[in-house]
């Protein structure tokens, strides 16, 4: 046990090669509810469409709102609303829109809240897309990206980061304290899948809040876990502005600011080479982390 | 009167399901694994599940069937079954020393996403699993598919573990998947192939593991069973014939993406048209010619068929059962001059079109129906409404049998409450033969039970 732990370690240090060259990069992004996951995807997606690639975006989330600025407006039938309602004969194009630049768009949906099992909904759509040849080489896709709810809450928000599904994990994050709390435990989910698969951390995306030192809270935190920050995003009310118009920024004002900070964004993503397997902090670990920065004083 | 409540009047249905025409996956996934040489199947589940799976196999094999089971509780269903299942892993190889476990999942741990590919990649990490020892899954949730489902599951599961090519380019053994049958016909055609001179390999093999010889001596692992070797080296072989479209194509598929094996799929050689088909591919894909022991004993049967053609002729069957029996057998019947009224079964036959097939081989009058909702309370209705002379089905039929005083033969799984069915079999020309004696002789007992005594024939 000792010798497999020192062999660990050593393996969390290096970083390894990204695992496939010039297939399609299969993305899952995690991170705290509310903290701006389907927002900074979809205008990522955005950016790498305008880019001129072809993206695919999973929607793994029930309320089905994760490509909502892409669709420029919750125009998506989810799979598992065509699944009940169509029954299990039922064809790609039932499920899938395309979006802003040619995007490829599929919402997962699931029950309505409190009731049945949101996280088999989630197995069975990733299921059922992979039957219906959703990730086939005829889309030529560059990218997929799967929008996962909140927090890896139980086997089924992992299905994601199973075996040979996404490869790559960046996780939404803000200096607010219980962002980070989130983004460590989603790290410990993320190390439990590296250690028998493909699965590798990418990066932290800080999505700011105006936090005190957030930049270097949030890179000090990348850096005990043994990855990156790959981008900070500023907070800009345009954001808001294009998402109530149903837009990304992109497409809602092209020129602004705020659209050049998420196709840096796209390009650090893209350049990617650092892959790592992370190594979540202890709670007292953290705290202390958030005393040096003052924040918890 | 068991079954009174049956109205005749048919309403559609949604969402009920009553008295489903078909079983849970792992009942098929734990069938196929046990077609494995010293495999020993695992329920990753609740020991319920494992106890119906395990004793829907014993009852109707008479054998006793082996099986772990990761026994959940309140706790793994919360926590995930990952600690049971290494635990199992530790347990069975060290007091029952199998070569290979074959785990299938049940309905809880699918719905909680327990996943096995990466337990099992644990277990070896830390050597829970001795060296030399292998583990292989197959995700058999209950709620799609059928029994069928998960022997298909099971099965394509020992392609993606076991089969590989040896770089050494394809030899001329031919592959024989069949789909779920009985180990007496999976005998039969090996019998035809080795007749044949064909050199193949098949898998799943239960034949010396659910109908094993009783001499004394109780094995945990009987001599049957298809060798890991052999499974291995299929990925080298000429051709894979998948003997059934739901039960066996979805392995021969995946044979044949992972190592480049080409296949062909046919209906299982259920009758003579059938076995036809089954013996003419064989003999095209293996390069060999038809021996004068086969070319008699189709003969026979066609003797038998064309002597006794006046007591099949116009008589009215109704079939239920899984659709890769189903198909066959319908043309069987309807090529002895039989009307087929129905053909149900409860397994969803995908985008396999067994509607089209059924109404292909037995005419556009058959009423087919397949799927969640077709199940034995439809069956009776569509009974009461347009009575055949015969039945053909599992054990459950027997209500029906009764209530309706229809004749009833046995086929299919599961049947509870006869045997034979895993030592005779029904499929070649041979176990055509039998099969049609079997059916002659219900029709037959009928007309003598029934008929008026200036009528009661001494030569019939």
């Amino acid at each position: 046990m000792f010798g497999t732990k020192i062999a660990l370690s050593l393996l969390q240090k290096s970083f390894l090669p990204h695992p496939q060259k010039n297939a399609m990069r299969k993305i899952a992004i995690y991170g705290k509810g509310g903290i701006g996951k389907s927002t900074t995807t979809q205008n990522t997606v955005a950016a790498l469409a305008e880019m001129g690639r072809n993206v695919m975006v999973v929607g793994c989330d029930p309320k089905a709102d994760s490509t909502r600025l892409l669709l420029n407006g919750l125009a998506q039938k989810t799979v598992l609303d065509t699944l009940r309602i169509e029954g299990e004969d039922l064809d790609l194009d039932d499920v899938v829109r395309t979006g802003f630049k040619g995007t490829r768009c599929v919402e997962s949906g699931g029950p309505e809240p409190g009731v049945g099992c949101a996280g088999r909904g989630i197995i069975t759509s990733i299921n059922l897309l992979e039957q219906l040849g959703a990730f086939d080489p005829q889309y030529k896709l560059d990218y997929t990206f799967y929008d996962v709810l909140g927090d890896v809450v139980c086997g089924g928000f992992a299905m994601p980061i199973r075996d040979g599904k996404a490869e790559e994990i960046y996780i939404v994050c803000s200096g607010e304290m219980m962002a980070m709390y989130a983004a460590n435990n989603i790290c410990k989910g993320v190390h439990k899948f590296a250690e028998s698969g493909k699965v590798r951390l990418g990066g932290l995306i800080c999505n700011s809040r105006k936090v005190d030192r957030e930049a270097d809270l949030i890179t000090a935190l990348a850096e005990k876990l043994g990855t990156q920050m790959i981008h900070f995003v500023p907070r800009d009310n345009i954001v808001q502005r294009a998402e109530i118009n149903k837009k990304t920024v992109i497409d809602f004002d092209a020129a602004v600011e705020q659209a050049e900070e998420y196709r840096k964004l796209a390009r650090a993503i893209e350049a990617n080479k650092m892959f790592v397997i992370p190594s979540p902090l202890e709670i007292a670990e953290l705290e202390e982390l958030l005393m040096k920065f003052g924040i918890a004083d | 009167m068991l079954l009174r409540h049956t109205p005749k009047q048919i309403t559609e249905r949604q969402a009920l399901t009553i008295n489903p025409a078909k079983t849970c996956q792992p009942v098929g996934a734990m069938y196929a694994a046990l077609g494995i040489h010293r495999c020993m199947p695992h329920s990753h589940g609740s020991q319920g599940c494992c106890a119906y799976h395990r004793s829907s196999l014993t009852r109707h094999y008479n054998d006793p069937i082996i099986s772990g089971t990761s026994s959940f509780s309140e706790g793994a269903s919360v926590f995930g079954g990952q600690a049971n299942l290494l635990e199992a892993f530790v347990n069975i190889f060290s007091l029952y020393n199998p070569d290979i476990i074959a785990v299938n999942t049940t309905c809880l741990s699918e719905v909680i996403g327990d996943d096995l590919t990466q337990m099992i990649r644990k277990g070896y990490d830390e050597n829970k699993i001795p060296a030399g020892k292998i583990v292989i899954h197959a995700n058999t949730p209950s709620f799609t598919g059928s029994h069928v489902t998960g022997f298909a599951n099971m099965t394509r599961a020992m392609v993606k573990y076991f089969a590989k090519s040896g770089g050494k380019g394809k030899n001329g053994t031919v592959n024989l998947i069949p789909s779920f049958i009985e180990p007496s016909d999976m005998e039969e055609i090996k019998r035809l192939a080795h007749e044949m001179d064909v050199r193949f390999i098949m898998y799943p093999d239960t034949c010396g593991v659910v109908n094993s010889p009783l001499d004394g001596r109780y094995r945990l692992y009987p001599n049957g069973g298809c060798r890991k070797e052999q499974i291995i080296a299929s990925g080298d072989s000429h051709t894979t014939l998948a003997l059934g479209h739901l039960g066996a194509q979805p392995a021969a598929t995946l044979l044949d993406t992972q190592c480049k094996v080409p296949f062909e799929t046919i209906d299982l050689p259920i009758g003579i048209a059938a076995t036809d088909r089954f013996i003419e591919t064989l003999r095209n894909v293996a390069g060999v010619s038809v021996t004068e022991t086969i070319q008699q004993e189709r003969g026979q049967f066609v003797d038998a068929l064309c002597d006794m053609a006046q007591y099949t002729y116009g008589k009215k069957v109704s079939l239920v059962g899984d659709p890769d029996i189903l198909v066959p057998m319908a043309e069987f019947c309807s090529s002895i001059g039989m009307k087929v009224l129905h053909a149900v079964t409860g397994t969803p036959p995908a985008k396999y079109p067994f509607e089209e097939r059924i109404k292909a081989v037995a005419g556009e009058h058959v009423i087919v129906k397949a799927g969640q909702q077709s199940d034995m309370f439809l069956f009776h209705q569509l009974l009461q409404n347009d009575k055949p002379d015969i039945l053909m089905g599992n054990t459950y039929c027997k209500y029906i049998a009764r209530d309706m005083d229809i004749p009833l033969l046995r086929i299919g799984f599961p049947i509870y409450d006869r045997i034979g069915h895993s030592y005779e079999p029904v499929m070649g020309y041979k176990g055509g033969l039998s099969l049609f004696i079997k059916l002659l002789n219900t029709l037959m007992d009928r007309i003598d039970r029934d008929a008026e005594e200036e009528n009661f024939e001494l030569i019939m």
